[in-house]
């Protein structure tokens, strides 16, 4: 069960190294903080159970967002009203959301191609509606579901269990190791693995090849007397899982859920994040989140004290004509950024990032030989 | 870029190493007598880190980037003396910057969205070792940095946020408020209905569905009906719906004759203009001319919705006009530096780090816990809007609340607003417990 | 009856806007193939001629009185308007018409706008993945957002309606009921009307033409139009012109109902996708009625009265609809096979 394809467990072992390294590779980009390297983690999850759906299968959903947004309720209620231990609050988010994935999927795969989309969003969007108003009650609406003091947690206080904190507000725990920081970090580069490993598994299985097959032509898949519904779905809820698994971590480093999380923008994310990084590959999501994360969290926040700092070293006028120019490309200017950098992608490495490397890779290992 | 974080972040690390090392050089931070350990104190780092946490992008980057400019303007103030240091009484702050040293900032973008504030705010506390951080433009951005700083051990002096369970059901020891809340907008405003309007009138609230609006409907709807007004219905707008109309027609003729909008931001700055297009302001009902109210709105709101704020009252933290000298330092200093006046979001960002640094030098210490008990219960005067109090028990700020008018005849665009009364800080005063919520604790948390 | 009939006419009004600004999307769609997320920022666009056309006639001399300061520091500036200087009494009533006049702006620049937009970027994704052509639209939307964000700011431009059109007008007494018993606004009629003939001016630009009949067999087979040798590359790009065309004057009479920032594009754009699928990929009729339809049903549905039976059924409907519609009926109202379902 545990096999892999030689190639396969290199390229396990590497991702691996990747992460773990995270708080060292990360240093001079300016980002190995707990908050973002987790936030990395996190939504690379989230794209790569995104990827097992859109990747394999073609089709495009638009309410993935939802997934996530009950899997951090789900988590929160669990802290709430269970135990601050993280690992119920982390099944119960799976569990939940791959109901919700369930129903939702149910629904929406009786169509195809952009029908599909529409009814994923509209789901998703019915979804954070309903939580930023009438639900309030359970989602605690615009400010978000969070923790206070005097929370029953039923386990808790029935095994008599001191909480990390015990002071202010109580934090999530694994075997009593709180999850903030570096901790929290550590255990989102795991699952972040063992997703990556789930996902190779999936990839290389009959499972997938039959994912596959319904993605490059579904009406053969039916006419050789597939049925291809069983499939899909399974493909939908086990993405739902994974983005349900992020949303429950959401909340485990950070124990908030808000409504926000559910929107249109948020689906519209992953979306971008699997497109930019390459569709489909099994690296491409994971690089594509790690992307629009980093522009998210460090290019706006570089003001014109930190450019005026780093281009010190230029002559006067000169550093203020650079300032100037670079200061409409970050800060509150790095959606500017983030759209340029879309356009062109698309333009000049078709097939998103990790396809457009080894396209380029290609032609100048070709030249090179030319030349030989 | 890569080169450019390097920069940075290596100055950062160097800077920290160095100031760890030989901390025995600068004499400042003597005072500093706590041994105790908290997070990023600028003892250990060397460097006095305020972080701007405010809306760049999405719908209410005009109010977050105005803030960002008043916060730069408070650090400079703060390095340099000049603005409100020359009003502000009691005053500790030198003109040299906090405890004798030179204050930095590191600003983010929140997107109106509380999951981009929280992590805006764990990049200034984690990555840029932020003392303090500060800035909203929504309750919901300010309610959940809030609760954050509280787990990190970080003070946060909240920017423009009107709910009243800001420094109510949801407040926290390291949370502070300044501006005002719903419940103050209802007691200030009731007055001035009664006395334009009369006491006999009948309301239809529109309301916009989350906890926000809620609140205020809640508090707007018990302060008129304590004049005697009669609420004929209150209906919920979904957020951010931009065509109201479906909302309106109802209102016509609905036997009410006052419409009350409890709209905030674009909910206002739409709606409004489509109820006056719908004839109601041309309207008589029950005998009496049909009048609107917006119970809460701020200057780029009623410039966003044109023409049709004329007349319209309101409540709001702060007005440019305002004859003290406090007002006057803060909006010359501010014209001075951007040409524009400054906006009430802008005034209370800046407001909130000169007072928290005021705090810090009081105390004579940044640790947390002393520098709350010096915000706490502490009275001063000189920042606009006469003598104010941070109440010790909810955080919240006691200052006389202004009312507003659109103004007729604008002279400018920064000339929409007339003030046309106050209400007095006693007036505007409640009991905390009505709102509930507990502090926390003192203690800092390890980030 | 009052209330309903209250309801209907915000119902069409909507509905006129929401089938306009679906149009121009399914034009999109149904010939060039391309799923263009950009189609709300050209709306915005539109919305941004209204707003610099006002800016342009209400442009102002300034002189600055150096002796004078204002109360926030800065040198007293006074401003007199430079086209009531010219014209008189015709500049003023300009300046009152600005919004309907604007169009005279919005066609062009949208014109020009929508084929650079088409050979300089879009015609390039013909034969890329839907996906690919997501991404690069919804770059170029962003790109588009941040430029008019640095040009005008991110704070609303309220735009006037001109005087005379300003109240709401007494339709009750019309049909004979009491005066004020049903009164709606002139502008949002003028709305109305102006959506309705856009669409039939589309729909009529492409029945009785020879250009819009090539244009209709391109959607249905594309390859065939080329064999029998039309260069159905060109069309296209007037195509999709004529889509940008259409959404930017949907834009620019709706900025007096919603003052436009740069994100106004982005809350359309969902709404308009949502449309344009009930309605049916590649129908245009479909897109008319499906705005229409859910106009209608998201005007009723926030009644008070159907509220307190369904709590916050008017957060929800427009999506409600929109699943039912797609469960009951696979291609949307009117849509056809094959369009965009792979």
């Amino acid at each position: 069960m545990l096999y892999l394809s030689k190639t396969d467990r290199l390229k396990l072992l590497a991702f691996a190294a990747v992460v773990l390294l995270m708080p060292i590779w990360l240093t001079p980009l300016g980002a190995a903080y707990p908050g973002l390297m987790q936030k990395f983690a996190i939504y690379a999850i989230f794209a790569i159970g995104f990827n097992i759906l859109f990747g394999l299968t073609g089709y495009l959903s638009f309410g993935h967002a939802a997934f996530l947004g009950v899997g951090s309720y789900t988590a929160v209620w669990s802290f709430k009203l269970l135990t601050m231990d993280i690992l119920p609050a982390m099944i119960f988010a799976v569990i939940v959301s791959g109901i919700f994935a369930l129903v939702i999927g149910f629904f929406s795969l009786r169509r195809t191609g952009i029908y599909f989309s529409i009814l994923t969003l509209a789901f998703a969007q019915m979804c954070y509606s309903l939580a930023y108003s009438v639900l309030t009650p359970i989602t605690n609406g615009e400010t978000g579901l969070l923790l206070t003091r005097n929370d029953p947690r039923i386990i808790d206080t029935a095994l008599g269990a001191a909480h990390v904190g015990a002071e202010g507000l109580p934090s999530p725990t694994f075997l009593g190791i709180a999850m903030s920081g570096y901790s929290g970090f550590y255990l989102c580069a795991v699952l972040l693995i063992l997703a990556f490993f789930i996902a190779q598994k999936i990839f290389a299985s009959p499972f997938g090849l039959a994912l596959r097959g319904i993605k490059s032509n579904q009406t053969r898949m039916i006419y050789t007397g597939f049925n291809t519904k069983p499939y899909t779905l399974a493909a939908f809820v086990i993405s739902g899982m994974f983005a349900g698994l992020a949303g429950g971590l959401l909340a485990v480093t950070d124990p908030i859920a808000g409504a926000e999380r559910m929107r249109w923008t948020e689906s519209g994310n992953i979306v971008l994040m699997t497109i930019l990084g390459g569709v489909g590959t099994l690296i491409g999501p994971v690089i594509g989140a790690w992307v629009i994360e980093y522009f998210e969290n460090i290019f706006s926040a570089i003001n014109k004290n930190i450019l005026n700092q780093t281009f010190d070293f230029l002559p006067d006028g000169l550093q203020n004509v650079i300032v100037t120019v670079a200061s409409k490309f970050v800060g509150e200017g790095w959606h500017l950024t983030l759209g340029l950098l879309f356009v062109f992608i698309v333009v000049f490495l078709p097939g998103g990032l990790v396809e457009g490397w080894q396209k380029l890779m290609a032609r100048f290992r070709g030249k090179g030989r030319e030349k030989k | 870029m890569t080169r450019l974080l390097m920069n940075r972040r290596g100055l950062l690390r160097t800077m920290g190493a160095g100031a760890a090392a030989t901390m025995a050089s600068p004499m400042f931070f003597t005072r500093g007598a706590w041994a105790n350990e908290f997070c990023n104190s600028p003892e250990k780092s060397g460097k006095i880190i305020f972080g701007f946490n405010v809306p760049q992008t999405g719908s209410y980057a005009e109010e977050g980037l105005e803030q960002l400019k008043a916060y730069e303007l408070a650090i400079k103030h703060i390095n340099e003396g000049g603005g409100m240091l020359d009003t502000l009484k009691p005053l500790s702050l030198k003109g040299n910057g906090v405890l004798g040293k030179k204050v930095e900032f590191v600003s983010g973008d929140t997107q109106t969205n509380t999951d981009a504030a929280r992590d805006g705010a764990r990049r200034m506390i984690e990555r840029d070792g932020a003392i303090m951080v500060t800035g909203s433009v929504t309750s919901g951005e300010a309610i959940a940095v809030q609760s954050l700083c509280q787990e990190k051990g970080v003070i946060y002096m909240a920017g423009l946020t009107h709910s009243n369970d800001t420094t109510g059901k949801d407040k926290r020891r390291y949370g502070f408020r300044h501006f005002f809340n719903a419940y103050q907008s209802g007691v200030a405003i009731a007055p001035h209905l009664a006395s334009a309007y009369g006491k006999d009138r009948r309301a239809y609230h529109l309301t916009a569905d989350y906890t926000w609006g809620w609140t205020q409907e809640e508090s707007i709807k018990a302060a008129t009906e304590a004049l005697g007004w009669e609420t004929v219905a209150t209906v919920r707008t979904p957020l951010g719906l931009g065509d109201y109309s479906q909302y309106l027609t109802p209102v016509l003729n609905s036997g009410a004759d006052v419409l009350i909008l409890n709209h905030y931001g674009h909910d206002m700055v739409n709606s409004l203009p489509q109820a006056v297009q719908f004839g109601l302001r041309d309207r008589q009902a029950n005998g009496k001319d049909f009048q609107i109210v917006v119970p809460m709105f701020s200057e780029l709101m009623a410039v966003g919705a044109g023409e049709a704020v004329k007349g319209i009252i309101g409540t709001s933290n702060w007005h440019w006009a305002l004859e003290d000298a406090g007002t006057q330092a803060f909006t010359k200093a501010y014209g001075e530096a951007y040409g524009v006046p400054p906006s009430q979001a802008a005034h209370t960002g800046y407001v909130q780090a000169i007072l928290y640094a005021d705090a810090v030098e009081r105390a004579g210490s940044f640790y947390p816990p002393e520098v709350i008990k010096a915000l706490e219960g502490h009275e001063f005067d000189g920042v606009g809007i006469g003598p104010t109090l941070y109440r010790d028990s909810d955080h919240q700020c006691f200052k006389d609340v202004l009312v507003v008018q659109g103004n007729d005849n604008p002279s400018s665009k920064f000339d929409v607003l007339n003030v046309i009364g106050k209400a007095t800080r006693d007036e505007v005063t409640y009991d905390p417990s009505i709102f509930g919520g507990e502090l926390g604790p003192y203690e800092p948390n390890q980030c | 009856m009052n209330a309903f009939l209250a309801q209907l006419l915000n119902g069409l009004d909507k509905g006129g806007a929401y089938a306009l600004i679906a149009l121009g999307l399914t034009l999109v769609f149904g010939t060039l193939g391309v799923v263009n997320f950009a189609h709300g920022a050209l709306f915005m666009l539109g919305c941004f001629c209204a707003v610099a056309f006002r800016a342009l006639i209400t442009i102002e001399t300034i002189t600055i009185d150096p002796t004078k300061l204002s109360p926030w520091g800065q040198p007293l500036e006074i401003r007199t308007p430079v086209v009531q200087d010219w014209l008189g009494s015709w500049g003023t009533v300009i300046v009152d018409y600005s919004v309907p006049l604007s169009i005279l702006l919005t066609i062009p620049v949208m014109l020009a706008i929508g084929i650079g937009i088409e050979r300089g970027l879009i015609r390039h994704f013909y034969k890329r993945t839907h996906a690919e052509q997501i991404l690069v639209t919804f770059g170029l939307a962003i790109v588009i957002g941040e430029v008019v964000k640095a040009g005008f700011g991110p704070n609303p431009w309220p735009q006037p309606i001109p005087n005379a059109l300003r109240s709401a007008a007494d339709i009750g007494r019309w049909i004979g009921m009491e005066p004020g018993a049903l009164t709606y606004p002139w502008w949002r009629m003028i709305y109305l009307f102006f959506a309705l003939s856009v669409i039939a001016g589309v729909f009529a630009f492409l029945r009785f033409t020879t250009f819009g009949m090539v244009v209709r067999a391109g959607m249905a087979d594309r390859e065939t139009v080329g064999f029998l040798g039309i260069d159905i590359d060109r069309r296209f790009t007037v195509v999709f012109g004529l889509a940008a065309v259409v959404a930017g004057v949907a834009g620019a009479m709706y900025t007096p109902l919603l003052p436009p920032n740069y994100q106004i594009g982005m809350d359309f754009l969902v709404l308009s996708f949502v449309v344009v699928v009930v309605g049916g990929m590649g129908s245009l009729p479909g897109a008319v009625l499906a705005g229409f339809l859910l106009g209608i049903l998201q005007s009723f549905a926030s009644m008070t009265e159907v509220k307190s039976i369904i709590p916050g059924i008017d957060q929800v409907i427009i999506y409600l609809v929109a699943v039912i519609i797609l469960l009951v009926r696979p291609r949307g109202l009117m849509g056809r096979r094959g369009v965009m379902e792979s």
